[in-house]
This record gives C-alpha cells, sequence and structure tokens, in this order.
C-alpha cells in the first residue's frame, strides 16, 4: 500500500493525519520537532470553536466550513466544552456590538442579567451582549496532545526529522501532504505570516465559564477560559512575519482590555507570553493545492482548530474519491 | 485642481490601508475606489522592516503614491523618529503627521504637531499634518514650512462626518490657496461629497471602507461620492434662497 507522508504536525497536521488512518490508510507524520510545542502556531492558538462569531470579519465559507469543528473534535478528543461565547462591549462602543449582530447569526440578546446568569463575574459591568449558545471551545494544548496519543496508539508513525521539498522529494514517490504552515514559505509563495501575541494568565478569583469576546475599535480582545483559574487572553492582529517579540503596546493593550472586563484581572498572575505568526494566503482563507504528488494544506490564518477538520475531511476525500475540495486553488510554487 | 507638493492625483480620494478583512479585499477595494494616495500606518503594520515584506509588496502592487503615517505617536521624538523610519522604508519625503494628544478621542496635539512639522519640515520632508480646523494653528503649521494642511472631519475612526461645518469654512476660505485634505471621521459617502462641495481638494479615510460589510462596494460608493462632490463645487452651485422659486416660467403660460 502505498505510504501517504505528512509533513508537519501542527493541528492541520494532526487532523490530516487523524481522518486518513480513520479511513484506513497508512500514514507517517514528519516533523522537525518532537511537537506538539511552542514552534507550531497552534500551540498559541485560543482554541474557540466559534463559526458564528467569526462570521462577523470573515467569508461565509469560513462559518460554513467552521460548524465542522465542533461535532469533529466532539468525538474525536476530550475536553470540548460546550458552552456557548459571550461578546459584549462598553456601554460607549455598544455601536460595534450592533455591528457585530448585524453581522452575524444564532446568537441571542442578552442584557445585564442575563449577562450576570452566564458569568457573575461580569454582573453589573454590561448593559447588552451577545450570546452564541452553539458555539464551543477546547484547550489546544491538551488536544494535540491527545489527538498525537491517539493516533500513536492506532499504530501512526511519528519522525523526528527536517523534510527537505528538493532533495527528499527527488526521490520520493510517495504522497507527500504539506501541512508545515508559514514553514512552506519556501514553496508556497503568496503566503505570508499575520503576527499575534497572546498571554497566559493566572487569575483563581475569576471564574468564567466560556470564551468572552470584548469588542472594542482598536483592541478585540478575547479571554479563553483554560480551567483552574488560568486564562487565555488573545490576540493582536499585526502584519508581520515576526514571531519572537512582543511589543510593549501589546501587552499593554491586551492587559488593559482584560482590566476593562474586570479589574480582579489586575490581580492576575502572568504565567506565559506567547507570540507567533499565523500562516496566511492573502485572502486569508485556507486552501487546498495539489501538485504532482504533493497536496498543501496551508493558510489556516486565526482558524486553526476551527478549520482543520473540515480541511482533514477535504484531504481525504480527494485522496480517497478523487473529489474536489471546496476551498482548492492553484498550486502556487 | 491644486497638487500637493507636486503631486497631481487622478482622484481626490486617499484611503488608508488598515483593518481590511484581508489583503485580498484591502486590493479590490483600491481598485474600486479609483483611490490615487495609499497612506500606511509605520507603527502597527510593521514589526520591522524586513519581516514585514509579503504586506508591504501587496502595498508596493497597488500602484499608488504611498502616504507613510506616524498613526499613534503621542510625543514629537516618537513622531520624529517615525518620519524617518518611513523615508528610509519607502523612499518618499512625504509624511503624514500625527502626533496624538489624547487617548480617547485621539485628538491633534496641535502644539507638538507644530513643533514636530518645523522639524521635519526643515529636514526636507513634504509634511501632511493632522490637524483641527483651527485657523491660528492652521497657520502655525504654514509657518513652520507645511504647504499642505489635514484638519479633520471629526475624531478618527468615529464616522461622524463633519463635526464643525462652520470652522471647517472658515478654514477653508481663510487659505483659499493651501491644498487642503479632509482626514478623519468620514463615516458616509455623503460626508466626503459634503467635503469636497465645500471646495476641499480631496479627503482621505480609512475605516468606514475597510469596516464597512462590503468594503469593496462601500470603496467604489466613495469613489462616486467624491468625483459627485468635486464637480458640485467646480460648477459653481446655486445659492439657497428663503424663498420658493418656480423653476417653470409664469409668463407665457396658457389661460384656460
Amino acid at each position: 500500500m502505498q505510504e501517504i507522508k505528512i509533513i508537519g504536525s501542527g493541528v492541520a497536521g494532526l487532523c490530516v493525519a487523524k481522518e486518513l488512518s480513520d479511513k484506513g490508510l497508512k500514514v507517517l507524520v514528519i516533523d522537525k520537532t518532537d511537537s506538539p510545542g511552542p514552534q507550531s502556531c497552534s500551540w498559541w492558538a485560543g482554541g474557540m470553536l466559534a463559526p458564528w462569531c467569526e462570521g462577523e470579519s470573515t467569508e461565509k465559507i469560513v462559518v460554513k466550513l467552521g460548524k465542522e469543528s465542533i461535532p469533529w473534535w466532539s468525538k474525536n478528543v476530550d475536553g470540548v466544552i460546550k458552552k456557548g461565547s459571550l461578546v459584549i462591549a462598553l456601554s460607549r462602543d455598544e455601536p460595534d456590538l450592533n455591528r457585530f449582530g448585524r453581522r452575524t447569526e444564532e446568537f441571542i440578546n442578552v442584557d445585564n442579567d442575563e449577562i450576570g446568569k452566564l458569568e457573575p463575574d461580569l454582573k453589573d459591568r454590561f448593559n447588552k451582549g451577545l450570546y452564541f449558545e452553539s458555539e464551543a471551545h477546547l484547550s489546544p494544548r491538551e488536544t494535540l496532545k491527545s489527538l498525537k496519543k491517539d493516533l500513536l496508539s492506532k499504530g501512526v508513525i511519528f519522525e523526528k526529522k527536517e523534510f527537505n521539498f528538493s532533495s527528499d522529494l527527488n526521490n520520493n514517490q510517495d504522497l507527500i501532504i504539506d501541512c508545515r504552515g508559514l514553514g512552506s514559505k519556501d514553496i508556497q509563495k503568496d503566503l505570508r505570516g499575520v503576527k499575534g501575541e497572546m498571554l497566559i494568565i493566572y487569575c483563581p478569583e475569576i471564574n468564567f465559564t466560556r470564551p468572552i469576546r470584548l469588542l472594542h475599535p482598536r483592541i478585540p480582545l478575547y479571554i479563553v477560559p483554560r480551567g483552574k483559574g488560568i486564562y487565555m487572553l488573545g490576540a493582536t492582529m499585526i502584519e508581520s512575519d515576526d514571531s519572537k517579540n512582543i511589543t510593549a503596546r501589546s501587552l499593554m493593550e491586551l492587559l488593559n482590555a482584560a482590566y476593562a472586563i474586570n479589574p480582579i484581572f489586575g490581580e492576575a498572575k502572568i504565567l506565559e507570553i506567547g507570540v507567533d505568526a499565523r500562516p496566511s494566503y492573502p485572502d486569508n482563507i485556507p486552501s487546498i493545492r495539489k501538485k504532482d504528488n504533493i497536496i498543501s494544506v496551508n493558510g489556516l490564518f486565526r482558524h486553526g482548530f476551527l478549520l482543520a477538520p473540515a480541511l482533514a475531511r477535504m484531504v481525504s476525500e480527494l485522496i480517497i474519491d478523487n473529489k474536489t475540495p471546496e476551498i482548492m486553488s492553484e498550486y502556487i510554487g | 485642481m491644486k497638487d500637493f507638493y507636486g503631486f497631481k492625483p487622478k482622484s481626490q480620494l486617499m484611503l488608508g490601508t488598515a483593518q481590511y478583512p484581508s489583503p485580498s479585499i484591502l486590493v479590490s477595494s483600491f481598485k474600486k475606489s479609483n483611490a490615487s494616495v495609499a497612506t500606511v500606518s509605520l507603527r502597527r503594520e510593521s514589526g520591522n522592516i524586513n519581516s514585514g515584506n509579503s504586506f508591504w509588496s501587496i502595498i508596493k502592487d497597488l500602484n499608488v503614491k504611498i502616504l507613510p503615517n506616524t498613526a499613534g505617536c503621542h510625543t514629537v521624538k516618537e513622531a520624529v523618529t517615525t518620519a524617518h523610519m518611513a523615508r528610509e522604508i519607502f523612499k518618499t519625503k512625504w509624511i503624514k503627521l500625527e502626533v496624538i494628544g489624547e487617548e480617547d478621542t485621539l485628538q491633534p496635539d496641535v502644539f507638538g504637531l507644530v513643533e514636530a512639522a518645523k522639524i521635519l519640515s526643515e529636514e526636507g520632508f513634504e509634511v501632511f499634518p493632522y490637524t483641527t480646523e483651527d485657523l491660528v494653528v492652521a497657520d502655525k503649521l504654514l509657518k513652520s514650512g507645511c504647504k499642505v494642511l489635514m484638519p479633520w472631519g471629526s475624531p478618527i475612526g468615529s464616522g461622524q462626518g463633519l463635526n464643525n461645518i462652520f470652522g471647517l469654512k472658515a478654514l477653508r476660505s481663510h487659505f483659499p490657496d493651501i491644498p487642503m485634505i479632509i482626514d478623519a471621521g468620514i463615516g458616509l459617502p455623503s460626508h466626503a461629497t459634503r467635503a469636497m462641495e465645500m471646495g476641499f481638494d480631496a479627503v482621505l479615510l480609512n475605516t468606514a471602507v475597510a469596516k464597512a460589510g462590503n468594503p469593496i462596494m462601500m470603496a467604489e460608493a466613495f469613489s462616486h461620492a467624491i468625483v459627485a462632490g468635486a464637480l458640485g463645487y467646480e460648477s459653481d452651485p446655486m445659492e439657497p434662497r428663503d424663498m420658493a422659486n418656480p423653476s417653470t416660467p409664469i409668463i407665457g403660460k396658457a389661460f384656460l
């Protein structure tokens, strides 16, 4: 049987591996590091499965494909929390909340009382909000680890090495699935990085149970609970491939926004600062591309956990049924 | 049409490059808008010079004149340093000078603005100062070397349109020969039309297009709005009257 080599084991690579191995195909996952780990940008993800919220600023196809993520993750890993998400704005930014509501669906309007019932730590702080009941969230790191463990238990082999697309490919007739994210920039010339900065904080005095999004004209912030008083605060979006350092301004803005949500966050301990660059195509929509024996799955932008399941499904349909993916585009190399 | 430091734009719309849903939508919006100038904020979009390359190449491919901007600078020193960086990166003497004085309204610190404008003009920059409609400040900016003024319509990103029609009219008529660009606060195409009808020489906007539900369509709307306002101004509009004035002549009307 032909072996399928998946290069890269971030969220895209692992989801593709899972989908293909479940279909009985023999896959080998190659990554230059012991993943999952901080070198892959899914390590730093928010882990929000929020297709409807994302509809505010993205194309309809992202919403449509993103809906597949909630059942897919629920079926394949533990720890998917289905408590919806809550969108709020300070009273002076209520026009932004109106716009958000106008451009999205599948939510209910909530007032101060209802916000307080959903999240007691927001009581009497916000007059209006939008509650997206069907959304979910997960913890990216636990999820990646558990997906890999599951694959290992089913006999999928993980090989630690750097796959060289010029030399290793020449004498290779295997099917190669390139899931390297921004690492594929060598052969996917229209990929660019969109820098994201995030924080992980510890604040046991606050007990949020679902992702909270604060709309703000300059810094749209989200807070995702990771359990046991740990929260992820994210994330900036800056046109840059830089994935090294957070700027003072970004750090200040993230913390300021958290403080605006509840001043108790002023007492939080900062556990980690994360910076990475999201692999993105010019339209910020992922794409599957095929050339000879290479299939590329890339451009997941800020939608790794949201769209990887749908992309994995499409890759599997492409390989097994020769069905053209809904988001396939020309191979640019 | 007045020129901006010798540059005669093909259209009187200038468009910002921030906040679009994607670079592809930015590019399409620019095409539809027919804008002649793109402003680029050095602080937010760059990270550093080398790493922001992909985005820069997209902006360069727009094939429009680049107006780098010192958005988000709060002090003279920051603004001057940012202007120097911009000159290095974009190889242009143009700089849109913003010195922000107040965090909530993002209104210009006009004292710092005049100071920074003087420094940069003396260094050979061609300064586009983001200012208020204040006549005295305008005069000081001109004396410090600016040959273009960019008065605000209303606070940045507010979409309120032209907040002080009286003040803007006074500014326009006080300095009839100075090229002036209405910058900031434009939310609707009609706001841009109004600015052009008042005799301003161009309009600069960003959020109104980038944050519209359909940025590309809104860009097209603005391209028409700018032309409508400019033609309206050029064609010497009628004066408003207090009384009705029948457009159909009464003399010669048949008695039945």
